[in-house]
């Protein structure tokens, strides 16, 4: 137990290192996490602007002929299905559970990240052939400012998992690598947390007041 | 040996267990927004409430934020970056919605 006290964050072994790398560590994390929190106002204003758009429909499609509930459910499934598998993934690698182990819920996460992205775009296809396109309307400027946002920060951060999983075959799992995945649990989390604002305020809120 | 074991097997359930409290949220918000309908007076409210609750679920068992010692440089940037976005948020609603109340009247003159 006491040595979990120390050991802030998930996926990596700063046990036995010298205090001087653990502090180096620490200090790229909190620096991601100020990323993620500018990443955050971003989305926070994508948020406010689609909230004042939701009535500016210009007597184009709006939320109940566009959204469709099932897929959006599928959506938030896979991706908080792969924030778990993220999770354990950082796990395998920080209790030695062999590389394989590691790997596999890599892979995992990937491939329900790529399902995602599938369904979303699908949906996107959908909304357009109903003439759901980002210039019909304000309303429909705000969604495809902001949806398609979150979509881009899946996709990269599938790009990033490979980049990721190549550099531990080439390099080997190193410190640095280990601190990678590191932050790449944390962004993936993250993604997971905006699109809880996404399915609550843009789709249910499009769909209660819209 | 064991004593590793044993915190795997602990780190893991939390991860679990963090999965499965968030799924139930969803399928709650879910549920209610398919049978009532979010247009209903208070289901919207209460999908709102699930969803909050399903962010302070995902901050605590998966980014494991908390209120102990040695996270609370992150929890203080977390609070700090939230206060900002509300700022913005309110502000952005308010005067927009109030903008346009303004412009609706100016049309029925």
């Amino acid at each position: 137990m006491s040595h979990s006290d120390h050991q802030t964050y998930p996926g990596i072994n700063l046990g036995d290192i010298d205090p001087r790398h653990q502090q180096r560590v620490e200090t790229a994390q909190f620096g991601f996490w100020v990323f993620i929190m500018s990443d955050l106002v971003y989305f926070g204003l994508m948020f406010a602007i689609y909230i004042t758009m939701i009535d500016a429909q210009a007597g184009g499609p709006g939320p109940h002929e566009l959204f469709d509930l099932r897929s959006l459910f599928a959506q938030t499934v896979l991706l908080l299905t792969s924030s778990m598998t993220v999770g354990l993934a950082s796990l395998a690698l920080k209790y030695h559970l062999g590389l394989g182990r590691v790997y596999l819920w890599l892979v995992a996460t990937l491939l329900l990240g790529l399902g995602f992205l599938t369904l979303e775009i699908m949906d996107f296809m959908n909304m357009a052939a109903k003439g759901g396109v980002p210039q019909r309307s304000g309303f429909l400027s705000a969604f495809y400012g902001l949806v398609p946002l979150h979509g881009l920060h899946v996709a990269t951060g599938c790009l990033w998992l490979v980049i990721l999983m190549i550099q531990m075959r080439v390099i080997g799992v190193t410190d640095q690598i280990k601190s990678r995945l590191m932050r790449f649990g944390l962004f993936w989390h993250f993604l997971d947390l905006i699109w809880i604002g996404i399915f609550t305020i843009v789709y249910f809120g499009g769909l209660a007041y819209g | 040996m064991d004593d590793k074991h044993a915190e795997h097997a602990r780190e893991r359930s939390r991860y679990i267990r963090g999965f499965l409290f968030a799924l139930a949220l969803t399928l709650t918000a879910f549920g209610i927004g398919h049978l009532y309908g979010p247009q209903t007076p208070y289901v919207y409210l209460a999908i709102g409430v699930l969803g909050l609750l399903q962010l302070i679920v995902q901050l605590a068992y998966f980014l494991h934020i908390d209120r102990r010692r040695d996270s609370r440089e992150d929890l203080d940037l977390i609070l700090f970056s939230t206060m900002v976005l509300l700022i913005i948020i309110l502000g952005t609603v308010w005067i927009l919605g109030d903008l346009h109340m303004r412009m609706q009247m100016g049309m029925q003159m």
